[in-house]
């Protein structure tokens, strides 16, 4: 049956209301930004995969023979820098953030609209910045910018790839800014606080770390272009400046910027494990308080990305402890999708597979985190691929399972249309098993003493990676195959209905697509959170 | 064009906020959000110029002598004044008086762009002193540790071009105001915008007294 004779198909929604360019370009709809982000950081996602695939490609054999180190260098930096900047900072929120936040709070639109669209503009900017840099001969500082060698001695294009970086910055404050205060002032009749689902308490989280941490990066970034361009050297050691001090104004963005990467993804986990499972999220209140303070935790834990650059001995131990203390709201919130699952009924749908494989991938890249919070460890495995290993478990197997966990969730919402339920089933295990084929052994391989960044190696370490290249070619097949069903879905996919998976949240209140003004009318809530029934059927 | 309205058309509320309450509180809360993160902005400065101020403090307080303590007291005398033009304006506006708020309006202009002049006479002047360590001019500094004034110098004239940045921008945000009081359209929607322009240009007043108090007071 076509969609357009199925009754559940909506006579008029968002996307019915002009398909021009300018519609698009122009538009403030918070619904059509979602999609802008969605496009560009899809491209910015493969571009920066690309480069992860010729590095692996390089290591499958010992002596750098596909690339010079030059362009090894230039390889991982832009990979990182891509990774991080352009895909994964915006990944959860501007996309699925953008367009479930007004919807899950019944509003109309978020507070800002037009402040929204600029972000995406001001991203784009930022974007073509960088790309810039990749054609203007790459740079080869690492993602990390880290000085003197991105002031004073790397010939790359270094200021092209920081100035995008703190272009894009400002993005994420606006993204950020425009949230907390739809969050704050304009949640429907009878949504407290604590009637939240925890995808909006954890982009909330998020936009207080973007917006308090994000001006510290763009004003050291801003410290490496003034030096590089006007000769102004502030962490210049001959002038009795100081690199270490860049390091400290770096992380302390960047390490906040890690749960950035991080919470979204554990908010969409709690929505698609309390709908597949028919049970309210267990310990309701003990998640807000743990996404809560993950966030504020996050601003103490720096230091532990410079044990072994000469921070004093006292200062470490301190780091230590507090970054052992992030475990505690980490492990409370694993256990509760545990005790989510004890019981439910479990529908296991691709958005599931996905969530599950996320808690489990989360759980792998959180105790390994542990391990390299004690000093004496991490002294042994710092620069590893034991450290690689384990944030690519958390951003990668954490945050990338959990967006395309969410993709899959609220495409339905999205688009109006259901996808391949075998295909995408297919997609989600070849990502688990892609994955962990991908970086189980470079654990092993760290805690051996393979560096980081180098393009050759010893022969002994062939076999672990090569079976890691191998997982990096199913993991491909994993990303990949979505592009396939979804765009397929587009096109062909049957008409979802309101409310396919017959979840809570306001947003199921409402057309698949919505409206364009989410609502027919704003909701009155009265019922908390997740009122999943599971004695019901 | 379904997609696109303009916003706030005269007394109108925006097509996403329910009243105008929701929209005033929406506008003043982001405001103040946005100066958190300016805030923080220039935090990494000033944590790194006070780190620096006490490892070498000996060379900072020298250093800091170099600088024109007669024109920086000039010009934050002058910031202040216009932080009180700003608050009388947002004071008139309320009471819809238009000549007054406009005459407040371009005092506080006025006051800013001689502040800008006279930032850019003591740069002139430092540049003259070959004490402007940028684009590899000469730095010729007649006092000890040379180095380390010359990293003093870089921080002062990142704060201080910074802070000026942040000074155009009010500037050209308080002309946009100027021109809109002169016409005269829709006089409550004015007195919101005042209000949160006036929330700006008291931030870049207090950020000047920091900067001010970290260059030119800690002086030997």
């Amino acid at each position: 049956m076509s969609v357009a004779t199925d009754p559940r198909w909506p006579r008029e929604h968002y996307l019915s209301e002009g398909f021009r360019l300018r519609d698009w370009l122009l538009t403030t709809d918070h619904k059509r930004i979602a999609w802008l982000y969605l496009a560009s950081i899809t491209a910015f996602f493969f571009l920066g995969g690309t480069a992860a695939l010729l590095i692996r490609l390089e290591l499958i054999t010992p002596p750098g023979d596909l690339v010079s180190a030059d362009t090894y260098n230039q390889l991982f930096s832009l990979h990182g820098i891509v990774m991080v900047w352009f895909f994964l900072i915006p990944s959860i929120p501007a996309t699925l953030g953008n367009f479930l936040i007004p919807m899950m709070v019944g509003a109309r639109d978020l507070a800002f609209p037009r402040l929204n669209l600029l972000s995406w503009y001001i991203y784009t900017l930022g974007g073509l910045f960088t790309l810039a840099a990749v054609i203007g001969g790459g740079v080869d500082t690492g993602w990390t910018f880290y000085t003197p060698y991105s002031t004073m001695f790397s010939n790359s294009a270094v200021i092209a790839a920081a100035a995008g970086v703190f272009i894009v910055g400002f993005s994420s404050i606006l993204t950020g800014l425009n949230f907390i205060v739809t969050t704050h002032k304009m949640r429907a009749p009878g949504l407290s606080w604590f009637r939240l689902p925890l995808f909006v308490w954890a982009n909330y989280a998020t936009s207080l770390i973007m917006v308090l941490a994000t001006p510290v990066l763009s004003s050291v970034l801003m410290l490496i272009v003034v030096e590089r361009l006007l000769g102004i050297g502030i962490f210049d050691p001959a002038l009795g400046g100081d690199p270490l001090l860049f390091q400290h104004l770096f992380w302390f963005y960047s390490h906040p910027a890690v749960y950035i990467m991080i919470l979204p993804g554990m908010g969409v986990v709690s929505e698609i494990i309390a709908c597949f499972s028919r049970k309210p999220v267990f310990g309701y209140h003990g998640m807000v308080i743990s996404i809560m303070s993950i966030a504020v935790f996050g601003f103490i834990v720096w230091g532990h990305h410079m044990f072994v650059a000469g921070q004093s001995i006292y200062a470490g131990i301190m780091f230590s402890f507090f970054t052992f203390l992030v475990a505690l709201p980490s492990a409370i919130k694993t256990f509760n999708w545990t005790a989510t699952l004890y019981k439910g009924r479990i529908t296991f749908t691709a958005p599931m597979i996905y969530a599950l494989s996320f808690v489990g991938l989360f759980t792998i890249g959180g105790l390994t985190g542990i391990i390299l919070a004690s000093i004496a460890i991490d002294v042994h495995v710092h620069d590893t691929y034991f450290v690689t290993a384990h944030f690519h478990y958390i951003m990668v197997g954490g945050m990338v399972t959990g967006y395309l966990g969410g993709l899959h969730f609220w495409w339905p919402k999205m688009t109006g249309r259901m996808y391949s339920e075998l295909w995408s089933k297919v997609a989600a295990l070849a990502l688990f098993i892609g994955f962990n084929l991908t970086f189980f052994p470079q654990f092993i391989l760290g805690y051996l003493g393979m560096p980081r960044r180098y393009h050759e190696y010893p022969v002994d370490f062939q076999v672990l990676n090569v079976m890691s290249s191998l997982g990096a070619g199913v993991l491909a097949i994993g990303y990949l195959l979505p592009l396939f069903y979804l765009f397929w879905s587009l096109r062909f996919g049957p008409a979802a209905g309101g409310n396919p998976w017959r979840a809570k949240g306001l947003e199921w209140w409402t057309d698949s697509p919505p409206t364009k003004h989410n609502f027919h009318r704003i909701p009155r809530v009265t019922e908390s959170a997740y009122a999943y029934d599971p004695t019901a059927e | 064009m379904p997609t696109t309205q303009p916003l706030n058309e005269a007394g109108q509320v925006a097509e996403q906020f329910n009243d105008i309450d929701q929209q005033v509180q929406s506008n003043l809360f982001g405001m103040w959000l946005f100066l958190s993160t300016e805030l923080l902005l220039f935090g990494g400065v000033f944590a790194g110029f006070i780190v620096f101020r006490v490892i070498h403090g000996e060379a900072f307080a020298a250093a800091a002598g170099h600088l024109d303590l007669m024109l920086g007291s000039l010009n934050t005398a002058l910031l202040l004044t216009s932080g009180l033009t700003m608050a009388l304006a947002e004071q008139l506006v309320n009471n819809t008086r238009r000549r007054a708020t406009l005459v407040m309006l371009l005092a506080t202009i006025a006051l800013g762009a001689i502040f800008i002049g006279i930032k850019g006479y003591e740069w002139y002047h430092e540049y003259e002193h070959h004490l402007m360590p940028v684009l590899g001019l000469p730095f010729e500094y007649p006092g000890e540790h040379p180095q380390q004034a010359e990293l003093f110098f870089n921080f002062y004239f990142t704060l201080t071009g910074l802070h000026g940045f942040h000074m155009l921008v009010g500037l050209g945000l308080l002309s946009v105001i100027a021109i809109l009081t002169w016409r005269w359209r829709d006089p409550p929607r004015i007195a919101r915008q005042v209000q949160i322009s006036g929330l700006y240009w008291a931030f870049v007043d207090v950020l000047w007294i920091v900067v001010f108090s970290l260059l030119y007071l800690l002086r030997s």
